[in-house]
């Protein structure tokens, strides 16, 4: 059961060291929409989306993901139900794509036929023993995205998800982004590439020096 | 790993040439020498071992419901299985080199299993806390060190106990706390460790 607000965070604020990352953020997201969020390098983008992911607690403010507080334990209740991909892909090169995915699912407790049949829907199923680490930066993140579909969450956090990907991968991953909306959850959109996103997203944001405006 | 056994071997080997072929100081010294390579060397194991996870990684096994602290147990069993098999060939040459008798076998590999558990959980540990930057992988050798000491004066003890037939039952008891200690404290730090 989806919440009808999926992120909802109130002055958040994040320092590293005495250098304040994100200040007196809010931002409500509910059920179906999808966020592009923009911003420069460095303002806090990548942050924001640790955040909302429950991987770093803000110094700061209040907020609930998927109903779950981000001060409360019960974060991690939710962690399950929240996919982020960042721009710097996050499997482990010494396996094989299909080992990858082979070790979400277990992790995930999903069956394991369905490594072969993600793969397949993102055009990767003949690379399922194609090692990870010698892969194109473009086949892990469809690895990602191959995962992301096999899990089935419902908040997609993507960091420039149009980046290295072919035209029939954008595509993918637009659906794949518009199933989590209509199936009530919600996906925020990092990217840099404002055309793309703004084609899929329900509206925008944009983070200047750590603030949404 | 494959690039730190012969190295370790290597400092086996040129001690000998160093301080002369005196078979009875080589004896007595030897496990000593012995453990303390392993300590030295099998830092860097554990910390290799340790360092090898990124923060993408992390952030991906942890929206699949991974418990940090699984993690943690995880990287620190890789690291103390590959710091056995560090052990079992370094300790082969020094068997050849220093003429060590091989008695109390069970005990001997009791030794090796708690010495490589102990350091794996604590280059774990270590590696957690300093981060996984190149400054902290620096760090890690000189924190895990100090801490690693009981191990090495437990498994030098210990043999020495077997050697002239006292008991070693206090010096593995020694080495027991070690690897509880750092096991109930990276279990326990796991969690605020990667949040930070």
């Amino acid at each position: 059961m989806i919440a009808a607000t999926v992120i909802e965070l109130r002055d958040i604020g994040v320092t590293a060291g005495s250098t304040p990352i994100l200040r007196g953020v809010d931002l409500s997201v509910g059920g179906g929409e999808i966020v592009g969020l923009f911003g420069a390098n460095g303002a806090g983008k990548t942050t924001l989306l640790r955040v909302i992911a429950t991987l770093l607690r803000p110094a700061d403010g209040r907020g609930t993901v998927l109903g779950a507080d981000l001060s409360g334990d019960e974060r991690y209740e939710v962690r399950h139900r929240i996919g982020m991909i960042g721009h710097i892909p996050g499997l482990y090169p010494e396996l094989t794509l299909g080992e990858n995915l082979r070790f979400a699912a277990r992790v995930a407790g999903i069956p394991s036929d369905q490594v072969e049949e993600s793969l397949q829907a993102v055009g990767l199923l003949g690379a399922i023993d194609r090692q990870a680490g010698a892969s194109s930066h473009g086949m892990q993140r469809r690895a990602e995205f191959a995962r992301e579909l096999m899990i089935e969450r419902d908040l997609l956090l993507l960091d420039e998800p149009h980046a290295a990907l072919d035209q029939d991968a954008v595509e993918l991953v637009n659906g794949l982004v518009g199933k989590i909306a209509a199936n009530g959850g919600a996906a925020i959109l990092v990217s840099h590439d404002r055309d793309r996103v703004t084609a899929v997203a329900d509206r925008s944001v944009e983070l200047v020096d750590g603030s949404l405006r | 790993m494959w690039v730190t056994i012969p190295f370790g071997a290597m400092a086996l080997l040129l001690i000998p040439l160093a301080i002369g072929t005196d078979a009875v100081l080589l004896e007595r010294i030897g496990p000593g020498l012995y453990w303390v390579i392993v300590m030295l060397f099998g830092v860097l194991v554990s910390v290799g071992r340790a360092s090898v996870e990124t923060g993408a990684q992390r952030d991906a096994s942890s929206l699949l419901g991974l418990d940090p602290a699984a993690g943690y147990v995880g990287r620190s069993i890789s690291a103390a299985g590959l710091l056995i098999v560090f052990e079992l060939v370094v300790g082969a040459v020094a068997v050849v080199l220093y003429g060590f008798d091989l008695i109390g076998i069970p005990w001997l590999a009791a030794t090796l299993i708690i010495v490589a558990a102990g350091l794996g959980l604590l280059g774990s540990l270590a590696a957690s806390l300093v981060g996984s930057g190149s400054a902290g992988s620096a760090l890690v050798p000189l924190l895990v060190a100090p801490l690693s000491i009981p191990l090495l004066l437990g498994a030098t003890q210990a043999y020495e106990g077997l050697r002239l037939g006292d008991s070693i039952l206090p010096w593995m008891l020694l080495m027991a706390a070690v690897v509880l200690v750092a096991a109930i404290a990276g279990v326990l730090t796991a969690r605020p460790l990667q949040e930070s």
